[in-house]
Formats: structure tokens, C-alpha cells, sequence
């Protein structure tokens, strides 16, 4: 079940769709997916409500971003039932994945750009795809800009950025669209603790504002700094299933 | 989703869309570079077409209303046969005029093979006269009768056999013509729809940053079809004026030239080679949106 409401967003009022309380918004269901013969993920009973923040660990291999891309439905389960906003990803057509693309912002580790564009440009891309008139945005796109501290390099090209630099850049192209989901798969594995820090306050002012979290890490000081900001769950995958990590990590 | 539509939604496109893909690469300079060749081949299959369908016209019209008699008979009975027929041919109901070929319009058409002194006095030439039709035309089983009773050396040629084996030769090169035609749209497809497909490869990054944002496949496509139509066209229009200018320029060497030196435009035909740049555009934008949407169909 979904509802209009309306939130503050950058400082403006904006409606948004979002989730009722007690619906999920990513729900994986007995999901196991296979690769290559083999099976990566087995038997995954998820639930993740509006407003959430998780964090998902585990070594590296053991399909922390192959579960992401199940959650956003650049994958499909080999089997069980993934359903996003109480829609089974099975029945959505290609139109229909690119929608709900729309509601859920993804950052990823090599932070993908299109190069030929400015990083203003490309922050704007899911607005631009969605027909809407960047123009008309552009004030917005100027403060989503300094929001990420972007506001000098926003005319450099891509491959001008650091690493730190990237990752914010792709925050805020993740978040444009207002989403009701952030998903971020080891956001801070290529930038110092500094930047890290930077980022994860980012994400807690996202959630403070009702985004769902998710975030890739085995970044275990990282987790620990957000723990200690806000609730916080952390999920571990072993031996192909996700289980509730302990909490005092 | 027909041609039309297509056009209208690629019209409807923002203009920014193209910006999505990078610009250049190989792909832009092959579809430019066949746009161009296949549309100046294209007006000279177009220009071949046109001219033998004048002249097939003109050989119908010219022959279909035209018959010859032909007086082969001893020495000192020709002139008497002669008259005879063309009493004959005066009463025949569907002739306008008829008349007997002289010494010098019989060696005129001679000449080409055997010469401006020939003494066609001393050869047995037959005479010739000229049967202009009007009308439905004359009863020829009837004329040929009445000749062969009034004048036994009379044999009247209707050029039934000269016209039909021309008009069909010029319309089998005029079907040749449009064939070609047809063949250049197909290549032209082919090759634009290779150079597609490559693009959309050598952008599969490109397409899964912008699956990743929300696009639909429908905007990704236009993106592609945009760019490859624009380009098609620009190349098809520079192919076109460089052929239309290849025809201008050909040696004109008037009737006697022959069907090769008419090879050309005449008059409002001149406008038919415009709309080459166009049907190349709409060629490439159906062979890109097919190359596009299958690409994309199979890119996960």
C-alpha cells in the first residue's frame, strides 16, 4: 500500500509516494539465486521497511552485491519471490523495472558515469530520463550540489574527480529523484576514513528524512560510527543465507 | 508501431536525448559514408529508370501510330505498284496520310550503314512509304488483303515486331532500375542496421548507467535512432547532390546520341532524386529502432 505525503526534501516541500506503515519495501522471500552452476544465495527471507537503515556485511564473495542487485531488481532470483513496493519483480515488465529505478537510488562501488557529460549533467541524468525539465530544476540541482560539496567541480567531467568526489556525486544522482530507497554497495571502499565519515553522514541525513537505507560494507568502523548516530540493523551473509549480526560489533 | 509514428515520436524527442550517447566514434563516419555512396547510386538507378521509361513511352508512341509499306518488285513494276498502294492506302478508313519515301530520304536512312555516296540506282532497294494512323487505327488483316490484290510486291510492316521487343526491354530496365532502387533502401538498411549494433555494443556501459537511472528502453532506442537518422540523412543529402551533379554533368549528344547520353532528368523529374535523403532517413530510423530494440531486448 502506497499514499502521497508530503516531506522536506533540501529544505522544500515535496510529495512524494511513500509506504504506509507495516508494508515492506523490499521483501525477498525464500530467494535463492545461482550462478555458474552454483548456488550464491540460498533460501533469503528479507523484510526492509520505510525509513530502515541496514547495513549488509560479509566476506567478500559471498554476494553482498549480488543480494543488492536482487533488491533492486537488476537481478532476478533463480527462485523465490523478490517484490519491491509490494510488487513481484517477476511480473514487472522492462517499462515497469525502470520505474521503480526511479524510486530507488543506487550508488555503486565503481560509481558508473557517462564520461562525455559534466558532473552536473550526470547528477541530473534521472531527471533528464524521466523527461523532466532540468532547467526548471536547475536551483535544485545547484543546492543538491553543495549539499555534496560538489558545487566547484560541477562542470568537470567525471574522470576529474577523486574517488571521494565520485562517490559523492553518485549520492547525488542517487537521491534527485527523491527516492524512497537508497542502496549503496561498499560506497566508502575506495576513499580514506575522512571521506567516509562525510558520506555516512550524507546517508543518516537521507534516512533522517524517511529514506530506507541499505548499504553494502565490511567496513566495521564505519558501521560502528553509524550505530552509534542512528537504529541502525546489521545483516551478515554466511554460508549463502542472511543472518541478524550480533550487536555489539 | 508504423513509419509514421515512428517519425512523429522521434520528432517529439527532446532534443537533449542524443547528448546521452557519446558523440563520435567509427560508427558515425561508416553510416555517413553509406548514407552517401548508396544515395549517389541511388539517383543514378533512379536517373536509369526515369530514362528508360521515356523511352519505352516514346518508342510506343512513336511506333504504335507509324506503318511501313514496303514495294519490293521487278525494276518496271515498282513505280506502278508504288501508286497502286498508296491508292489503296488513301481509301483505307484509319489512315491519315500515307506517302512514298524519296531517292534521298531513302538513302538518309542508309547512310548510317553504308555511306553518303551510295547509287541506289543501281541496287534493288524496295521503296518505302510512310502510313501515319488516325483514329481506332486501320484493319490490318483487311489492308494486307486489299495490298496483296492491288499491289503484290506491297508488304505491310505495323513494326508490331520492332516495338514489342523494345517497349519490353525498356521496361524490363526500368524494373532493373527500380530493383536497383530497392536494393540500395535493403543495403542501405544493412549496413546502418550493422553499424547500430555495433554502437549499441560499444555503449553497453553507457546503456546500463542509463538502466541504472531510470531510463526506459524506449528513450535509450530514440537516442540511438536519433543520432543514426540524423546522420543518414546528412550523408543520403550529399550523395544526392553529388549524383544530381554527377547527371548535370554528363555529355549531351541530343536524339542521335543515343539512350546512353539521355541518361538525365528532364523537367519536374529533376525533384524526384530529393526525396532520396528523405527515404534513406526513414530507412535508417526503421533499421535503427529494429537494431535498438533487439539490442536492447538482449542486454541484461
Amino acid at each position: 500500500m502506497q499514499r502521497l505525503k508530503r516531506l522536506r526534501l533540501l529544505g522544500k516541500r515535496v510529495a512524494v509516494w511513500t509506504v504506509v506503515e507495516g508494508a515492506q519495501v523490499i521483501e525477498l522471500a525464500d530467494v535463492s539465486y545461482s550462478y555458474g552452476g552454483g548456488a550464491l544465495l540460498s533460501d533469503i527471507n528479507l523484510s526492509l521497511g520505510p525509513g530502515s537503515f541496514h547495513f549488509l556485511t560479509g566476506p567478500s564473495g559471498a554476494g553482498k552485491t549480488t543480494l543488492l542487485k536482487l533488491c533492486y531488481a537488476e537481478l532476478l532470483p533463480t527462485s523465490g519471490r523478490v517484490a519491491l513496493f509490494e510488487e513481484d519483480v517477476r511480473t514487472m515488465d522492462r517499462d515497469a523495472v525502470a520505474r521503480l529505478r526511479r524510486r530507488v537510488g543506487v550508488v555503486h562501488q565503481d560509481c558508473q558515469f557517462l564520461d562525455h557529460l559534466s558532473v552536473a549533467e550526470n547528477v541530473a541524468l534521472p531527471l533528464t530520463v524521466a523527461g523532466r525539465d532540468v532547467a526548471a530544476q536547475a536551483s535544485n540541482l545547484k543546492e543538491l550540489l553543495g549539499w555534496v560539496g560538489l558545487t566547484a567541480q560541477a562542470e568537470s567531467r567525471p574522470p576529474q574527480l577523486s574517488g571521494g568526489e565520485r562517490q559523492r556525486a553518485a549520492l547525488a544522482r542517487a537521491v534527485i529523484m527523491d527516492p524512497e530507497v537508497i542502496i549503496a554497495d561498499e560506497p566508502t571502499g575506495n576513499i580514506d576514513w575522512d571521506m567516509s565519515l562525510r558520506l555516512l553522514t550524507l546517508l543518516i541525513e537521507l534516512n533522517r528524512m524517511g529514506k530506507m537505507i541499505l548499504i553494502a560494507s565490511h567496513d566495521l568502523n564505519l558501521i560502528r560510527s553509524a550505530k552509534s548516530e542512528v537504529a541502525a540493523r546489521v545483516l551478515r551473509i554466511r554460508n549463502r543465507s542472511v543472518q541478524l549480526a550480533a550487536v555489539d560489533l | 508501431m508504423n513509419a509514421l509514428a515512428a517519425i512523429r515520436s522521434l520528432l517529439r524527442t527532446d532534443l537533449k536525448v542524443g547528448r546521452v550517447v557519446p558523440p563520435a566514434g567509427y560508427t558515425a563516419r561508416l553510416t555517413i559514408f553509406t548514407s552517401g555512396a548508396m544515395a549517389f547510386l541511388a539517383v543514378f538507378a533512379l536517373a536509369l529508370s526515369l530514362a528508360t521509361g521515356r523511352l519505352a513511352d516514346r518508342w510506343g508512341a512513336e511506333l504504335a501510330r507509324t506503318a511501313t509499306v514496303r514495294i519490293s518488285a521487278p525494276a518496271g513494276q515498282v513505280e506502278a505498284q508504288t501508286q497502286a498502294a498508296l491508292r489503296v492506302l488513301e481509301t483505307t478508313p484509319g489512315i491519315a496520310r500515307s506517302r512514298a519515301l524519296d531517292r534521298e530520304e531513302e538513302q538518309a536512312l542508309l547512310e548510317p550503314w553504308f555511306g553518303p555516296d551510295l547509287p541506289l540506282e543501281g541496287l534493288p532497294v524496295p521503296r518505302l512509304i510512310e502510313v501515319i494512323e488516325e483514329g481506332e487505327g486501320y484493319d490490318r488483316d483487311g489492308l494486307r488483303l486489299r495490298l496483296q490484290a492491288e499491289a503484290p510486291g506491297a508488304v505491310l510492316d505495323d513494326h508490331t515486331r520492332w516495338r514489342a521487343p523494345l517497349i519490353r526491354a525498356a521496361d524490363r530496365l526500368r524494373l532493373l532500375g527500380l530493383a536497383a532502387l530497392l536494393l540500395i533502401a535493403a543495403a542501405t538498411a544493412a549496413m546502418i542496421t550493422l553499424a547500430a549494433q555495433a554502437a549499441l555494443a560499444a555503449n553497453s556501459q553507457v546503456i546500463r548507467v542509463l538502466r541504472l537511472v531510470g531510463a526506459r528502453d524506449v528513450y535509450i532506442a530514440h537516442a540511438f535512432v536519433r543520432r543514426f537518422t540524423l546522420r543518414a540523412l546528412a550523408g543520403a543529402a550529399g550523395g544526392t547532390l553529388a549524383g544530381m551533379l554527377a547527371i548535370a554533368l554528363l555529355p549531351r549528344a541530343g536524339a542521335e546520341g543515343g539512350f546512353l547520353t539521355g541518361l538525365g532528368f528532364q523537367g519536374a523529374h529533376w525533384l524526384w532524386p530529393l526525396c532520396i535523403p528523405v527515404l534513406a532517413a526513414i530507412v535508417a530510423l526503421l533499421a535503427t529502432r529494429v537494431a535498438a530494440f533487439r539490442s536492447l531486448g538482449e542486454l541484461t
